[in-house]
C-alpha cells in the first residue's frame, strides 16, 4: 500500500473551508504531543493554552490588544501577497510607523492639543509607507528580490529604535532607563470600552479588514490586484501597470503595518523603549495565509493567532514551561496551514496492490 | 494472449457505453469503441469531443462514470496509469512528463519498477530504440535533447512495458515533417508485430494515410466509425464538425478606404537577449483590408505585437499611428480608447487569466474602453457583475462559445472555445482597428473557420485587420494583403492575388523585396 497525491480537476470548495480547520486540529494535538513530553498533563496544558484565556473579560481586552496589530497587518499584507509582491517586513514599517508617530509627542512633549492623536496616527502610516517604499523602490527600478530587501530592513528598524531609546529620545527623567518620555494624556489612544485596556486600535484593524474586502470583491483596484498577481502579462495586456501595482500594494501594506506600531505604542504601551513588537509584523504573515488571504478570514485567524500569545503567557505562568512555546505553535500552525492546503488543489490516495489479482483475471 | 469466450472474440480492447461526468457536463457519453489487435485505430474529434477524456479513462488517469472496459474479452478497472501498463497498455502523452536533468535511462527507470540496474535498462532501451528505428543516446541528458528526440523517449518507455496497445496523443504536433516520417514508420513496425496503436489526431491527411479505421467523437459521442482510406477529407471534417467546414468567403471585393494603421521606419531595439529587434519596419492597413503578416516563428512576430499593441511602447511616438493619431509611445488603453483591439498569441496568462471566470476577463481586456457600462461612475470603481455577465453571456452566444456552466473560469474551456471568447470579446466593441497575432493557433477547425471569417466580415464592415499567422492556409484566406517578416524586417505588401506560396517561402527566407519583386516578375 503506499499514499499519492492525485490532482483534483478543480480546487476543492470543501477543502478550502475545512483546511484552515483541519490545520487548527493538527496543531493542538501536535502541541499535546509536545506538553506530553515535556512531562506536563497535555489536557490541562491545552486547557490553560487555549480555553482559559477566553473565560474573562480582561483576557479578551488582552486578546484584542493582541489581535488587532496582527489583523492590521496582516490585511496589508494581503493586498501584497494577492498582487504576487512578497513583503516580509512588515514588522519593520511597524517600527518605523511607532518611532515616525512617536516623534510629535517625543520631541513636542508639552503640546497638548486634540490634534495631535491625528496627526501621530497620519505620521505613523507615513512612517511604515515610506520605509516599505525603500524595497518598493528597488524592485521596481532595479528589480530586486523583496523579499530579501524588506526583511533586511526589519533589523535595520529595529536596531535604529534601540539606537532612539537608549540615546537621542531617551527620558532625562527616567534614571537612564532606555526608554523615552511618556506620551501626555492627549497623545493616547482611548479605550474603546470602560470595562478594559482594549484600545481603537481592534477598531481600525476591523475596519481596515472591511474596506479592504470590499475592495478585493467589487473594484476595479481590486480586479487588477488579482490579475497583477495570477499573471503579470495578462494585467499588462489589460493596461495595468504592474511597476505601479508594485509601488501601491508595498506603499499600502506599509501603511497599514505602521498605523499598527503607533497604534500599539500610543494605546498599549505609551513611551518608545527598545523592543515595541513580541513579533507581530512575522507572526501576521501567518495570519495572512490562515485566513486564506481574505480580510474577513484574516479577522478570524488573527484572534487565533493572538490566542497564542495569551496561551504562551499562561502557561509560561501556570506550568512553568518557556515562553518559545508561543514561537512552536505558530510554527506549528503555519506548518500545517501550508501542508493542509495541499488537499484543496489534491486529494490523497491509497492504493493498494489489488493489480496483480485484476490482471491475473484478465489473462 | 489466447482469445477467451467472449461475444467478440477478436477485439483487444473493447469499450462498451463509457461515460464520464464532470458535474452534469457529459465530457464522454456513451463511447463504444472496438480496437483489433495489429490495427492502427484513429480517434478524431475537435477540441472538446471528449478524445482526451476517453483515453485518460483508458489509461487509468481518470475513472469512468459509467460503462465498460473490456480487455481481451474479460471486463477490467483501471485504477491507474500503473495498472494500465501492467495490463498491457502504454501511451505517449502530447505533454512530456521528463526530467531535462537527468539522462534518457534514468527518465525510463523512474516509470519502470524500482530495482532494475540503470546499466540494464540502458541495454535495453538501446536495444529497443534500435529495433524500432528510433535512433536514442541513453546518455544523453534530456535538456540537451530536441522535441523529436524527447518523444521518443517518451515511445521507448512505453514500449519497455511490452504493452499490447500504444495510444499515441497528438504526437506530431510537435514534429517536423521529416520526425513525423519516422515516426509513422516506427508505427507501421509495431503494427507488423501484432501490437494496436489508438492514434489521437485532428490532422486528417495524417490520419488518412497511417490509418485503418478511425473512430470519430463530438460532444462526448461517437459520430462515425469508419475506413479513413475511403473517406475524403471533407467527409470526415463533416463527421468531427457535424456539418461541413464553412469555407471562408474571402472579402476581396470590399473597397479600400482610409489609413486606419500605419507604422513607419518602426525600430525597436531586442528587449531580451532572446529577442528580435525590429528594424525599419513599415506597414499601412486601409479600412476594408486584412494584412496578412506570414513568417516562421521567431521572427519579430510577437515584438510587432508587442510594439502595435502597445503593451511595450516605442521611443518614437510617430512611428504608430492608428486612426490618424499617433501613438508610438501611448500604452495599450490609450490605443484602445481611439477604437483599437488586440487579440495575442498566447491564451492561458495573455489574452486571458486561467484561474478567472469569463466574465472577469471580459473585465479584463475592456475595463477602460467600456468604463461607462462596466463601471460605476466615482472613483471607486466598482464593476457591475451582472451587466458584465450580460456582455458575457451574448459574446459567447454570438460565437457559438461551447462551455460547462453559465460563468466558467477560462482554463476550464478548450483551447478553440476560449479563442472565439477571447476574438468574440474584442469584435463586440466593433473595433475600427484588429490586430490578432495568431488567431487559430492551436484551433480545431470548427472554431478556426469561425475565427477567420469573423475576421474577415469585421474588414468588410469598414475595418482594418492585420492579422500576423504562421498558418498559410489561414493566409490566403482572409487576406487581402500579404507580407512577410523575417529576422525583425517586413517585406512591400503585395495583393494576396498575386502571392504564391513558393513567393512567401522565397521571402521567408529574406529574400526580401529584390526577390519578392523578382519572383512576382516572374509569374
Amino acid at each position: 500500500m503506499r499514499i499519492e497525491l492525485e490532482k483534483r480537476p478543480g480546487g476543492s470548495r470543501l477543502f478550502s473551508f475545512v483546511s484552515p480547520l483541519l490545520a487548527l486540529l493538527l496543531t493542538v494535538v501536535c502541541g499535546g504531543v509536545m506538553f506530553a513530553l515535556l512531562g506536563k498533563d497535555p489536557v490541562s496544558a491545552l486547557y490553560s493554552f487555549f480555553i482559559e484565556p477566553l473565560q474573562e473579560v480582561w483576557s479578551l481586552h488582552e486578546l484584542a490588544i493582541k489581535a488587532g496589530p496582527l489583523i492590521l497587518i496582516a490585511v496589508g499584507l494581503s493586498v501584497c501577497y494577492r498582487s504576487n509582491n512578497w513583503n516580509i517586513g512588515a514588522e519593520g514599517q511597524f517600527t518605523m510607523g511607532a518611532i515616525a508617530g512617536s516623534f510629535l509627542p517625543i520631541v513636542f512633549y508639552e503640546w497638548h492639543s486634540p490634534l495631535i492623536l491625528p496627526l501621530m496616527l497620519v505620521m505613523g502610516m507615513l512612517g511604515g509607507a515610506l520605509y516599505a517604499g525603500i524595497p518598493a523602490l528597488l524592485k521596481a527600478h532595479f528589480n530586486t528580490n523583496e523579499i530579501l530587501t524588506s526583511l533586511m530592513l526589519v533589523y535595520i528598524a529595529q536596531l535604529f529604535l534601540d539606537w532612539l531609546s537608549r540615546g537621542m529620545w531617551r527620558d532625562p527623567q527616567g534614571y537612564n532607563f532606555p526608554q523615552s518620555r511618556n506620551f501626555v494624556p492627549e497623545a493616547i489612544l482611548p479605550e474603546v470600552l470602560s470595562s478594559g485596556r482594549a484600545h481603537w486600535g481592534f477598531v481600525f484593524a476591523i475596519v481596515a479588514a472591511v474596506l479592504v474586502w470590499f475592495m478585493m470583491r467589487f473594484t476595479l483596484k481590486g480586479f487588477q490586484i488579482t490579475v497583477l498577481g495570477q499573471s503579470e502579462r495578462a494585467g499588462r495586456f489589460a493596461g495595468f501597470s504592474s511597476r505601479g501595482m508594485i509601488w501601491f500594494s508595498m506603499l499600502f501594506s506599509g501603511a497599514l503595518a505602521g498605523l499598527a506600531g503607533i497604534s500599539e505604542v500610543s494605546g498599549s504601551i505609551n513611551h518608545l523603549q527598545p523592543s515595541i513588537s513580541p513579533g507581530y509584523g512575522f507572526t501576521a504573515i501567518i495570519v495572512a495565509f490562515l485566513g486564506r488571504l481574505n480580510p474577513l478570514g484574516i479577522i478570524a485567524s488573527g484572534l487565533v493567532l493572538a490566542l497564542t500569545y495569551l496561551g504562551g503567557e499562561a502557561v509560561q505562568l501556570s506550568l512553568e514551561v518557556s515562553d518559545k512555546v508561543t514561537r512552536v505553535f505558530q510554527g506549528l500552525l503555519l506548518f500545517f496551514v501550508l501542508s493542509c492546503d495541499t488537499l484543496i488543489h489534491y486529494r490523497i490516495r491509497l492504493v493498494f496492490d489489488r493489480l496483480k489479482g485484476a490482471s491475473d483475471g484478465a489473462a | 494472449m489466447k482469445p477467451h469466450d467472449m461475444s467478440r472474440p477478436d477485439a483487444l480492447l473493447s469499450v462498451r457505453k463509457l461515460t464520464k461526468l464532470f458535474g452534469s457536463f457529459a465530457a464522454c457519453d456513451g463511447i463504444d469503441i472496438e480496437i483489433q489487435p495489429g490495427e492502427i485505430h484513429a480517434l478524431l474529434g475537435e477540441n472538446g469531443a471528449g478524445k482526451s477524456t476517453l483515453v485518460k479513462m483508458l489509461f487509468g488517469v481518470l475513472t469512468p462514470s459509467a460503462g465498460q472496459i473490456v480487455w481481451k474479452g474479460q471486463p477490467v478497472r483501471i485504477g491507474s496509469p500503473g495498472e494500465a501498463r501492467k495490463t498491457g497498455i502504454g501511451m505517449v502523452f502530447q505533454h512530456f512528463s521528463l526530467f531535462e536533468a537527468l539522462t534518457v535511462a534514468e527518465n525510463i527507470a523512474l516509470s519502470l519498477d524500482p530495482g532494475i540496474s540503470l546499466a540494464r535498462i540502458s541495454d535495453e532501451a538501446a536495444a529497443l530504440s534500435h529495433a524500432y528505428g528510433l535512433p536514442l543516446d541513453p546518455k544523453a541528458h534530456v535538456a540537451d535533447l530536441s522535441v523529436g528526440e524527447r518523444q521518443r523517449i517518451e515511445i521507448v518507455r512505453a514500449l519497455l512495458q511490452n504493452p499490447q496497445l500504444i495510444i499515441l496523443d497528438e504526437p506530431t504536433s510537435v514534429l517536423t515533417p521529416q520526425e513525423a516520417d519516422r515516426l509513422f514508420e516506427t508505427l507501421a513496425k509495431l503494427k507488423a508485430e501484432g501490437r494496436s496503436v489508438l492514434y489521437i489526431s485532428h490532422r486528417l491527411e495524417e490520419v488518412q494515410r497511417i490509418c485503418d479505421r478511425a473512430t470519430v467523437l463530438r460532444h462526448g459521442k461517437v459520430t462515425g466509425a469508419c475506413d479513413p482510406k475511403r473517406e475524403t477529407p471533407a467527409s470526415l471534417a463533416r463527421m468531427m464538425v457535424g456539418n461541413e467546414v464553412a469555407t471562408v468567403s474571402a472579402a476581396g471585393t470590399t473597397t479600400r478606404g482610409d489609413v486606419l494603421l500605419q507604422a513607419r521606419n518602426l525600430n525597436v531595439p531586442a528587449r531580451t537577449p532572446f529577442a528580435v529587434s525590429l528594424k525599419n519596419l513599415s506597414l499601412t492597413v486601409r479600412s476594408g483590408e486584412v494584412l496578412a503578416i506570414a513568417g516562421v516563428a521567431g521572427n519579430g512576430q510577437s515584438e510587432l505585437f508587442d510594439a502595435l499593441s502597445g503593451e511595450y511602447p516605442v521611443a518614437d511616438n510617430d512611428a504608430i499611428r492608428i486612426r490618424d493619431h499617433a501613438v508610438g509611445a501611448s500604452g495599450i488603453t490609450a490605443r484602445r480608447l481611439i477604437g483599437a483591439s488586440f487579440v495575442p498569441e498566447e491564451r492561458h496568462g495573455h489574452a486571458a487569466v486561467t484561474g478567472m471566470s469569463l466574465s472577469d476577463n471580459l473585465v479584463l481586456a475592456r475595463s477602460q474602453s467600456d468604463r461607462r457600462a462596466f463601471l460605476t461612475g466615482g472613483p471607486l470603481g466598482i464593476i457591475r457583475h451582472k451587466i458584465v455577465r450580460e456582455a458575457a453571456k451574448r459574446i459567447s452566444a454570438a460565437m457559438d462559445v461551447r462551455k460547462s456552466g453559465e460563468d466558467p473560469p477560462a482554463g476550464s474551456l478548450s483551447g478553440g472555445n476560449l479563442q472565439k471568447f477571447i476574438v468574440g470579446r474584442e469584435l463586440d466593441r466593433q473595433p475600427s482597428v484588429m490586430i490578432v497575432n495568431q488567431p487559430t493557433w492551436g484551433v480545431d477547425a470548427g472554431a478556426a473557420s469561425r475565427i477567420r471569417q469573423a475576421l474577415v466580415d469585421l474588414a468588410k464592415s469598414g475595418s482594418a485587420v492585420l492579422v500576423i499567422s504562421q498558418d498559410l492556409d489561414e493566409i490566403f484566406e482572409v487576406a487581402t494583403e500579404i507580407a512577410v517578416i523575417n529576422e525583425g524586417r517586413l517585406s512591400n505588401a503585395y495583393p494576396a492575388q498575386d502571392m504564391t506560396r513558393e513567393k512567401i517561402g522565397l521571402l521567408m527566407g529574406g529574400a526580401h523585396d529584390k526577390a519578392g519583386a523578382e519572383a512576382q516578375h516572374a509569374h
